[in-house]
This record gives C-alpha cells, sequence and structure tokens, in this order.
C-alpha cells in the first residue's frame, strides 16, 4: 500500500516534469526554460551557496509568522468557538482579513512598519491566520453536542471539557487549517519579498529575472515549491505522530 | 410535601414547566418517581420526554418549577445522577476502557483505580475482552453498554436513560430488557426511562409514566403489579401484561396520526 503510494507519487512527478521540460523545448516562451536547464541552474546556486544564504534569509519572516500565527490563531480560534460573543466580535476581522487583496494592504504595512522584517511577517501572518482561526473556530463549534453534555452530566469542569473534549475533538480540523495556513505563510512570505524588499529568495528571483536569467529564477521558483512541500509532509508526519488514536477514532464515525 | 414521600421518592418533579423561546414544551408537570424502581416515560415524538430527562440531569434549567432528588432541590448535574444517552455519547478516539472510565476520570478518581472499577461493569456488561477497541470497532448494542456500564460505574443513584435500546437490533433488545429487569433488581438504584416502545414499557416498568402531547403533562400513571414476581420468560404470556399494553395504546391511539 505504502509501497504504491510512494510510486504514484513518483510516477505524478515524471509527468509534470516531462510536461515541464517538453514546454521548455517547443518553447512555449523564450522566457520558459526547460526543466533540465532549471536544475542545473540550481545545482550551480547550490554549490555556490547562494541558496542557502537566500533561505536564510527568506526563513526569518516565514518562521516567525507561521509560529505566530499558529500560537494566535489557535489560540483565537479555540476562543471564537467557545464564546459567541467573542466570534461575533472577532471573526469579522479575519473574514475581511482572508478576503482581502494583500497587494493593496502591503504600501499601508510599508507605511507603518518600514521596509524592514516587521512588514514582512505582517504579511506572512496575514496570509496564515485567517485560516487557521477560522478552521479552528469552527472546529471547536461543532463539537458534538452530545459529548460535551456527558462530560457535563459527570460533573467535568470547564476546564476538563475544554481540554478532554472539546480540542481532541477539534484537533484533525485544526491541524487541517494549520497546513492550509503554512502554505499561505509561504506564499505571504515570497509575496513580501517581491513587493516590500528583495531579499533572500525573492531576491533570487528578481534578479534573475532583469538580467534575463530564467532558469536562474525557475530554479529558485522549484525550490520554494520543493521546500513548501516537504514541510508540508512533516506537519502531516508529525500529525500522525500525535493524534494516532484520534485519527483511528474518527476513521468511520 | 411529608417526609414520607421525600423518603421513598428519589426524584420528585414539582410544578415543572418549561419553554423554548416560544414553544412550550412542558406544561406543569409533575411527578414522583419511588426509589428503587424503574419508572418509563411513554409519550408521543416530541412531548417533551428528553427535555424532562435532562432537567432532572440539571443539562437544561426549568423555567419554573422544581425537581428535588434525595431531598435536594437539582441546580445543576450531580453525583447522585448519571445519564446514559440515546447516541451513546461516547469518545470516538478512547478505548472503551477510558469511555468506561471517563466519568470517574473527570471526577478525579486516581488511574489505577478507576480502570479497576472499569474493568467490572465491562465485564457485566458482556464486553471483557473489547477493553482495547474503539467506539467503531464495536456494534450499535456494544457502544450502548459501553454507555451503560460508564454509567454504572460512577455509582450514582439514579440512573437516567433515554431510550437507551433504540438504536439496536429486536434481538439485541430484549436481551437488554432482561438485563435491565436484573440490574434493577440487584442494583438498588432508581431507573428513569423513556422510551417509544408500549411493550418495552409494560415489560420493565415499576410505573408508567404517560405522557401528553406539548405542551407536556403527565395524563396517567399505570403501575403493573401482577407480573413483576413471575419468571422473566412468563411475562410477555401473563395476561395483565398484555391487557395494560391494550390499554395504553387505546388511550395514546388518539395522539396519533
Ligand atoms: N433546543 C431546543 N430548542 C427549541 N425547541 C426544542 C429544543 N429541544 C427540544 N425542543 C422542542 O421541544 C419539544 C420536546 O422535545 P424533546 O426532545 O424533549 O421531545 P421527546 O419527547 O424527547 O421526543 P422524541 O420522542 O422524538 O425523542 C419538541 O417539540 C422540540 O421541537
Ligand atoms: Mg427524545
Amino acid at each position: 500500500m505504502r509501497h504504491r503510494a510512494l510510486s504514484l507519487k513518483i510516477l505524478s512527478s515524471v509527468l509534470i516534469f516531462g510536461a515541464w521540460e517538453v514546454a521548455g523545448r517547443v518553447p512555449v516562451s523564450f522566457a520558459f526554460p526547460t526543466f533540465l536547464e532549471s536544475m542545473a541552474a540550481l545545482w550551480v546556486l547550490t554549490i555556490e551557496g547562494t541558496i542557502f544564504t537566500a533561505y536564510a534569509e527568506t526563513l526569518k519572516p516565514l518562521v516567525v509568522g507561521v509560529l505566530i500565527s499558529a500560537f494566535i490563531g489557535i489560540g483565537l480560534g479555540i476562543w471564537i468557538g467557545l464564546s459567541r460573543k467573542f466570534e461575533w466580535f472577532i471573526s469579522p476581522i479575519f473574514i475581511v482579513m482572508q478576503s482581502a487583496p494583500l497587494a493593496a494592504l502591503i504600501p499601508l504595512l510599508i507605511m507603518v512598519y518600514g521596509i524592514g522584517l516587521t512588514s514582512k511577517v505582517f504579511v506572512v501572518c496575514i496570509m496564515a491566520m485567517p485560516v487557521i482561526v477560522l478552521n479552528t473556530g469552527g472546529a471547536v463549534r461543532n463539537t458534538s453536542v452530545s459529548i460535551v453534555e456527558m462530560g457535563e452530566s459527570f460533573l467535568g469542569t470547564r476546564r476538563d471539557i475544554i481540554m478532554k473534549i472539546i480540542l481532541p475533538a477539534a484537533s484533525p480540523i485544526i491541524f487541517v487549517g494549520l497546513r492550509l495556513g503554512v502554505s499561505a505563510g509561504f506564499i505571504g512570505a515570497i509575496l513580501s519579498e517581491l513587493k516590500i524588499t528583495p531579499t533572500g529568495v525573492g531576491d533570487i528571483i528578481t534578479y534573475s529575472r532583469s538580467i534575463a536569467d530564467y532558469p536562474s529564477m525557475y530554479a529558485a521558483i522549484f525550490s520554494i515549491i520543493l521546500l513548501a512541500v516537504l514541510f508540508l509532509n512533516l506537519l502531516e508526519r508529525i500529525e500522525v505522530m500525535l493524534f494516532k488514536g484520534i485519527n483511528k477514532g474518527f476513521v468511520s464515525d | 410535601m411529608n417526609n414520607q414521600t421525600t423518603s421513598t421518592n428519589a426524584v420528585s418533579v414539582r410544578n415543572v414547566f418549561k419553554n423554548y423561546d416560544d414553544v412550550e414544551a412542558l406544561h406543569d408537570l409533575s411527578l414522583d418517581f419511588p426509589k428503587g424502581e424503574l419508572t418509563s416515560l411513554l409519550g408521543p415524538s416530541g412531548c417533551g420526554k428528553t427535555t424532562l430527562l435532562k432537567i432532572i440531569a440539571g443539562l437544561l434549567p426549568a423555567t419554573s418549577g422544581e425537581v428535588i432528588v434525595n431531598g435536594k432541590t437539582v441546580t445543576g448535574p450531580g453525583p447522585d445522577r448519571a445519564f446514559v444517552f440515546q447516541d451513546f455519547a461516547l469518545l470516538p478516539w478512547a478505548s472503551v476502557l477510558r469511555n468506561v472510565a471517563f466519568g470517574l476520570e473527570l471526577r478525579g478518581v486516581p488511574k489505577s483505580e478507576r480502570e479497576a472499577i472499569a474493568e467490572k461493569y465491562i465485564a457485566d456488561v458482556g464486553l471483557s475482552g473489547f477493553e482495547q477497541k474503539v467506539p467503531h470497532e464495536l456494534s450499535g448494542g456494544m457502544r450502548q453498554r459501553v454507555g451503560l456500564a460508564r454509567a454504572l460505574s460512577v455509582n450514582a443513584e439514579v440512573l437516567l436513560m433515554d431510550e437507551p435500546f433504540s438504536a439496536v437490533d429486536e434481538q439485541t433488545r430484549r436481551k437488554f430488557q432482561e438485563d435491565l429487569l436484573n440490574l434493577v433488581k440487584h442494583e438498588n438504584k432508581t431507573f428513569l426511562f423513556v422510551t417509544h416502545s408500549i411493550e418495552e414499557a409494560v415489560y420493565v416498568s415499576d410505573q408508567i409514566a404517560l405522557l401528553l402531547p406539548r405542551p407536556s403533562r403527565v395524563s396517567e400513571i399505570i403501575r403493573p403489579s401482577g407480573f413483576r414476581h413471575k419468571p422473566i420468560d412468563s411475562i410477555r404470556r401473563d395476561s395483565e401484561y398484555l391487557d395494560i399494553v391494550d390499554k395504553i395504546w387505546e388511550s395514546l391511539r388518539t395522539y396519533v396520526e
């Protein structure tokens, strides 16, 4: 079973990269390099070490922003899920945040927080937090009424009911929100480097485009996607490990 | 009320009204539940049986009126009452053992102690060997037995059972009814039992309260007495049993449709 999943993954990668190679050779556009050219460029970036210094820069706002979004987002989400009043008060902010055109907000952020790390962290948070908050809130709110009543009838304290019933019941959906939030955070981090100041990977993209070094540009984009996929896989592993029993319980219920 | 009634009734419901916004679910309902007996609540769907049970459990406030359990007015859930839920209300991620011990866990009983108690009731309801299964690995009937074992393990004097057998097949249901009769005989607890089935109510009850459709009051109290001490397997052929089933159907049929 595992084996088959792995070979399917390899097959679909081969198909996608093959199509990329073909499209690059046709060529679709003179600015579209082939897969092999891009990989060669990635190799150069790697042995020169450029890619590592770039990620050292890019990961800063990403990690800080995602951590803030995860902690504050899950906290706020739980609160929203537990209190109607608080939901009424807070969740419109996140709904607006989720649908707001981010590009239009960036000049505003720059005006207030300048062009440094703070603004970039904000962009990551704006991308990542709403989906985490809204998923967590929904999951907490929709905990089955009957198991909560069960907890009350067996004299559970409010704390016990939250910790032992509501959070475990909500955790699979909270993790879905977390994963969506992390991938949105990646987009936010790159976007902030393209729109605020070109640093890190955003700098490689901007710079190589300006000198028409398209293979390097695509190599950088490819590396982001690769990193995001690897990180999401890692998160999924952690989730499976943490909630072995819980996932088992949700298979058919 | 005088002392006599408070000492023989485990639960007394006094002039309870319950409104949900503009829906009047219970209207001036009064009913006594004698200690050590099983009382069934029987009535048409939507008449407020679950509502009444939840008010007694302290899960829902009455709009007015009061509920007295062992001489004390109910203000919330208490250690003297345990609920068996119609939809089982099990934790889907927890093992049978943890589910059964969960009531004790919430009361702060140490792990080894509560698991020993849970083991005993798991065996009593016939689930030995299933301790480490999670609910979705069990049949409906087995899940309900987990719910029953959980309620028994906190050792409350009053058991509130909301249609506990409605989700199981007919054979299992008959087995459960017999088990319930044994439980009533041996556990010395007071049972409040909601059911839709006339036959089931007559079969298991010391007292049957017929409820009117919404807004609900008690229309009639029936106490089957003759066949209660006869052997279990002859009850369904007993003439008093059959007469009471007919009589209840006569009373209820006017409300159907
Ligand atoms: N939370 C609620 N909000 C509004 N109305 C409710 C609520 N719960 C119950 N009701 C109404 O109160 C009435 C009694 O409901 P209840 O669930 O107590 O009936 P029941 O006798 O248990 O029915 P059934 O036999 O179908 O389980 C119903 O008409 C129902 O529509
Ligand atoms: Mg009901």
